[in-house]
Order: structure tokens, then sequence, then C-alpha cells
């Protein structure tokens, strides 16, 4: 790999990186089975440059804004390292949210270019809310039909400068990406990162997880995501290896790809590791009891034999069909975005399928632990990474307390929000609202979180704010939303809810019409964020001079009483 | 050349997505209805809704975009989304 503490921005090494690879392949792409692009590192700079040429030509300078909604696909990484190659700062934004949520970041952004795909874009355009991002001049959309109106927006494709782009370089402290953590509901949260964080982020990580020339790693988080962005993009490029995109993500296509591309790293989000794990186990039980119990035994002495380390040559031999059903070059699934239960990844290290755990938030510049599978604990989410100060700040009785974290990889602030940053990022030392302890070996264990805020199995970060603008108008005295496990705090890292906190006019009932209202606005919003639970509290809210609500004190009052008695299930 | 697409309309369309969901999730037929959220009265999670769309991609012989189907929990909305592709 490049030794990246020569390199002061991403878009300086990933320009050595063309040059030092330029035969091997950097990208795959597979659309429903059928492969639609194989680009050498030598015909990626080729689309790139044209591209950044155009770029400038559109007036793209240095510190400028180019936003990127796609989904994970070659273009998404041309895209990108032409963004980088201009010296401009990369918004990342996620495919998946509404077209008005996507409006709401451009604005916020100030994003002067943004490149999308053509579906996308005819939602975008559709919806309301360009008026108001008056920083957007141009519009690039990727794969348009021919006839296809455009809606202002030009051809990708046909994007080329007339000359050759000029490299602009960037200073490590520079902002290469805008990444929003959350907050279209409430406060955008722009989390700004610099170069450096990217370069000493990687250097962490391939230290344990290493990428090489014919390292296939399969693309499966959206890219937007630092996870994706981190080892499905710039870790592996800067290593020499490849990436493989599917255009859709059904889970035959996604099966089907391990054994086709022999995928040596996947990234994924526990829901899908745990319908992973189901399928597998029903697999198991279907077998013959004979076959069971040889298969029981082999698994047993590969559980044995692994204590220790990971041995996957051994695993692939003592387990070769489940190792061929995922292609049999795994190395590692790594798995993020939210806390995995231990016993999902016992049950992939037991198959022989090492899976990297390990916590992280953007914030912090991806990852802040990791295993390293020596030995495999599936019962924490491993020791700091490389370069990673990590201390518990105020521990109780139990030596559980906030995780803080001091390191080059946490980010320079939240865009715009100067009193946020200043709350988050304390003395440098970056508080990241969860709970923990670090064990005798130096493993970290999670015990919950001190933020009003759920991360879902699927990896979103849902704020308890966010969400409450779908209850506005709700007929009661005043509402408010909290996730249930700030106000009874549980020592856990799953199943978290959040919860509608009401409070009725006085003699007012919780009326079936009322929930039904309530349930109906529940309904509209999209399935991870909605409110699993009614609170009914019968005193006022406690405010602050300008009315807010002073949430820390109304949860402390809340928590007086018995969890279940007081939630009414939704 | 004769076109042999079939036309439906979109009450048809929905129908048909009813009929195959509680096939697929086994939930008794006539018991879903073209307002109910799909998530909530089949009891699936995401990963469970793009195998549902799976078969209905097959069943239609349409390919929805992954991007066309985010954020819809409806099957009246999953009908109109396979509808305006047929």
């Amino acid at each position: 790999m490049l030794n990246l503490g020569e390199y002061s921005s991403i878009g300086e090494a990933l320009s050595q990186a063309l040059e030092t690879w330029p035969t091997e392949v950097c990208l795959i792409e597979s659309d429903r089975g059928e492969e639609k692009a194989r680009l050498t590192y030598r015909e990626f700079k080729a689309r790139a440059l044209p591209l950044a040429g155009a770029l400038q030509e559109m007036g793209v300078a240095p510190g400028d804004r180019v936003s990127i909604i796609m989904t994970n696909q070659s273009k998404w990484l041309i895209s990108a390292y032409a963004i980088f190659y201009c010296g401009a700062t990369l918004v990342p934004l996620d495919f998946k949210l509404k077209p008005e949520e996507h409006w709401q970041l451009l604005k916020h952004s100030g994003a002067k270019v943004l490149i999308t795909e053509y579906g996308i874009w005819r939602l975008l355009s559709a919806a309301s809310g360009r008026n108001e991002v008056v920083a957007l001049k141009d519009v690039l959309a990727t794969e348009a039909p021919a006839n296809a109106d455009l809606a202002g927006a030009l051809r990708w494709e046909e994007t080329k400068g007339a000359k050759p782009p000029k490299f602009v370089p960037q200073k490590k402290t520079d902002i290469a990406c805008i990444v929003y953590s959350s907050g279209t509901g409430g406060t955008p949260k722009g989390c700004m990162m610099t170069h450096e964080n990217y370069l000493e982020q990687c250097m962490a990580l391939t230290s344990i997880y290493p990428f090489w020339p014919g390292v296939h790693y399969l693309s499966i988080l959206p890219t937007n995501h630092a996870i994706d962005f981190m080892v499905g993009f710039f870790g592996p490029f800067t290593c020499g290896a490849a990436v493989v995109h599917l255009r859709t993500l059904r889970p035959e296509y996604v099966r089907e790809a391990f054994p086709k591309y022999h995928i040596t790293y996947v990234s994924l989000v526990p829901l899908v590791l745990k319908n992973l794990q189901k399928g597998l186990q029903a697999r198991f039980d279907e077998l013959p009891a004979s076959r069971r119990k040889v298969f029981e035994f082999l698994r047993n002495i590969n559980r044995e034999l692994t204590k220790s380390r990971p041995l996957l040559w051994l695993s692939c031999r003592l387990l070769s069909q489940v190792h061929q059903a995922f292609g049999g070059k795994i190395e590692a699934i790594i798995v993020g975005g939210a806390f995995t239960e231990p016993h999902t990844l016992q049950f992939f290290y037991d198959l022989g399928l090492p899976v990297a755990n390990g916590y992280g938030l953007t914030e912090a510049g991806t990852a802040i632990t990791v295993n390293d599978l020596r030995p495999f604990r599936a019962d924490t989410v491993g020791k700091p990474l490389p370069g990673m100060e990590v201390e518990i700040r105020n521990p109780d009785a139990d030596g559980i307390g906030e995780v803080t974290v001091r390191s080059k990889t946490v980010m320079a602030g939240y865009l715009n929000e100067p009193e946020l940053t200043a709350q988050t990022i304390v003395d440098g030392w970056l508080r990241t609202g969860d709970m923990g302890r670090f064990d005798a070996t130096g493993h970290l264990q999670l015990f919950g979180r001190k933020k009003n805020m759920i991360v879902t199995e699927e990896g979103k970060n849902v704020y308890a704010e966010d969400v409450e603008n779908a209850f506005e108008g709700v007929p009661v005295k005043e509402f408010c939303v909290f996730a249930a496990n700030y106000i009874w705090p549980q020592r856990s890292m799953v199943n978290e809810k959040l919860l509608l906190v009401v409070h009725l006019e006085a003699g007012q009932l919780l009326t079936e019409e009322l929930k039904a209202e309530i349930s109906a606005r529940n309904n509209r919003l999209i399935n991870y964020k909605r409110i699993h639970g009614i609170v009914c509290y019968q005193e006022d809210f406690p405010l602050t001079a300008s009315l807010k609500i002073k949430r820390n004190e109304l949860a402390q009052r809340l928590s007086t009483f018995d969890r279940e008695q007081s939630i009414l299930p939704i | 050349m004769i076109n042999l697409k079939i036309m439906r309309t979109l009450d048809q369309t929905t129908s048909e997505i009813l009929e195959l969901a509680s096939k697929q999730f086994k939930v008794a037929p006539g018991s879903l209805k073209a307002e109910d959220d799909f998530y909530k009265k089949l009891g699936i999670d995401s990963l469970q809704a793009l195998e549902m769309l799976s078969r209905l991609e097959n069943h239609f012989r349409i390919e929805l975009p992954d991007y066309e189907v985010q954020g819809v929990s409806d099957f009246k909305t999953l009908a109109e989304r396979i509808q305006a592709r047929l």
C-alpha cells in the first residue's frame, strides 16, 4: 500500500494510486447478475480527469462544495476523485433520503454542484425545495435516457473539460468532506472531515485489516456512509485493491456476488448479518441428522483450533461448503453502523468467518476501536485503533462512564454549528455520548448511551428531536420524543426504542381517537424513525427561559416512574 | 406485431400485490388492504421487503431501482410505483 504519511490530501494519495497500479482492476460493477463495467486504475483515471476538467470550467474552485447523491456504483467513485482533484469539498448524501430532505441538506451544505443519477434527479426535480438552494449552479445526471427531460441538468457522460484539468493541492487541515451523521428533522449535523482525518484513519485501519492488489471488496453499505467511504473506496484504492458494486441489493444478487467475484471483505450492518445468520441456521437445521452431526463436530473442532486467532486456511477446509457459499476467499466481514449482539458475532466466528466488529462514529472519523481477532472477543467492540486515545470519563462504581476520544481522526466540527461543536469536542476530546468501560485486557465494552437518540440495526442514527415534527399539531397540551433508554438507562445497546411523551390538557383523556391520530402520524414516518409507545405525564414540562423543553430535567422526572407500566404500546 | 403485454388498472395491480404478499408471508388472503403498512402488517424487516420486491418484479416483469422504493411502506404507494413501470 501507499505510505499515506507522505501525502497531505485524499486527492494526492488517490492520484498516486492511479499511477502505481495502472493495470490492476479497481472497479467491477454488476447489475442484476450481469457485469456492466470492469475498470483498471488507468481507465478510472481516464474517465475521471475529463470530469475534473469540466468541473473546473464550471468554476469549481478549492473549498467549493460538490454533492453526490448516487447509489453505490463506479460513477460515484469517479466523480468523488474528480472533486478531490479540483481541491473541492465533497458532500456525500444518502440516496435513501426523501427528495425534500436532500434539498434541505443541499441548502445547508451550500453545495455548488450536484452529481446524481437521472432516476434520483427525476424525483428531486419534481419535489419542492430547489428554489431555496441558491448556491446550487449546476447539476450533472448520470444514465439519462436519450430523450429524457433533464430539468436543467447536464448529462454526466457528456460532461468533459475542453482541456486537461489542473491538480489542486490541499493541506491536511483542509475540509475534504462534509458528512451528515443525522439531522434532516432537527439540527443538521454536517461533520467537517479533514484530509488528515481520512489519511490517519486509513493508516490505522489497514494496519489491522490490510488490502492488497487482488482483494475484492463488496460495497453494500451506501458510499456516503463513513464506513463504506473508507473501506469501500479510499482504503482499497490506496492499496491497489478492487471494489465490487452491485446496482441492486436484492438478497439473491448479493448472495450470488460472493462466489462470483471471490469477495475478500464486505461491510454489513447488524440487520443484514443477523439475516445471514438466520438463513444459514435454517440450512443447518435442514441437514439430515447424520450430516448435521458431522457438521457440528467440524464446527466444534474449528472453534477449538481458532480460539486464539483465526486460521482461515484451516476453516476453509473444515467447513468448505459454508466457505464456498461465501466464495472461499473471505478474510473478514466488517460489521458496523450499529451494535451487534455477541451471539451473532460468535456464530460466524465459529464457522471460520471472522467478523471485524468495532465501534465508531462519523465524528471520530469512522472507527475508534476494532476487534483485532487475537483473540476474538464477541463480548467487546475491540481495542482502540493505533493513534486513538480513548478515556472513560466520570466512571461509576462499575467503571462505566462516557467514552471520550482524542485523535487526528476527530472531525474539525459541525458545519455552521459552533455551539454544538463546542459541546461535542471539549478541550480536544470528542464526547461520544456512549457509555462504556475497558476490561482488564484493554477491550472496550459498551453499556448504552447518554444521548437522546437510538441507532437502529440498519445503522441509522435517529435523534429523538428529529422526529418531533411528525407530531406537530397533535391535540395535547405539550409533547416530547425520547429514546426510552435515555429516560431509563438499560446498560444495553440493543432493542432501542423511541417514545412519545404527552402532557394532556386538564380533564383530557388519551382516547382511542387521540391514539389513532398519533398512530396515523407515526405511520407517515419512515419505518425506522417511528415511536413504539406513548407515555402520559401529568405535569407541565420544565422549560428554559426561551420556552424550550428542558429535556434532561424532564427525563429525570420521568425516570422515577416504572418503565414497563408507563409505556403504552402503539 | 401483436403486443402481448397485459394491461392492468391500478386496482388490478394492487390486488395482485396484496395476493402475492399474503402468499409469500403466509397471511390470510383478503386480510391485507392497500393502505396497510407492509412492515407493520406483515411484521417484516427491510431485507424481507426487498425479497418481496424481487418476487413482484418477477411477477410483473419489471425492474424497480432500489432508490424508487426507498421510503415506501404501504401497498398503495408500492402499487403506484409498479404501475408507473408497467
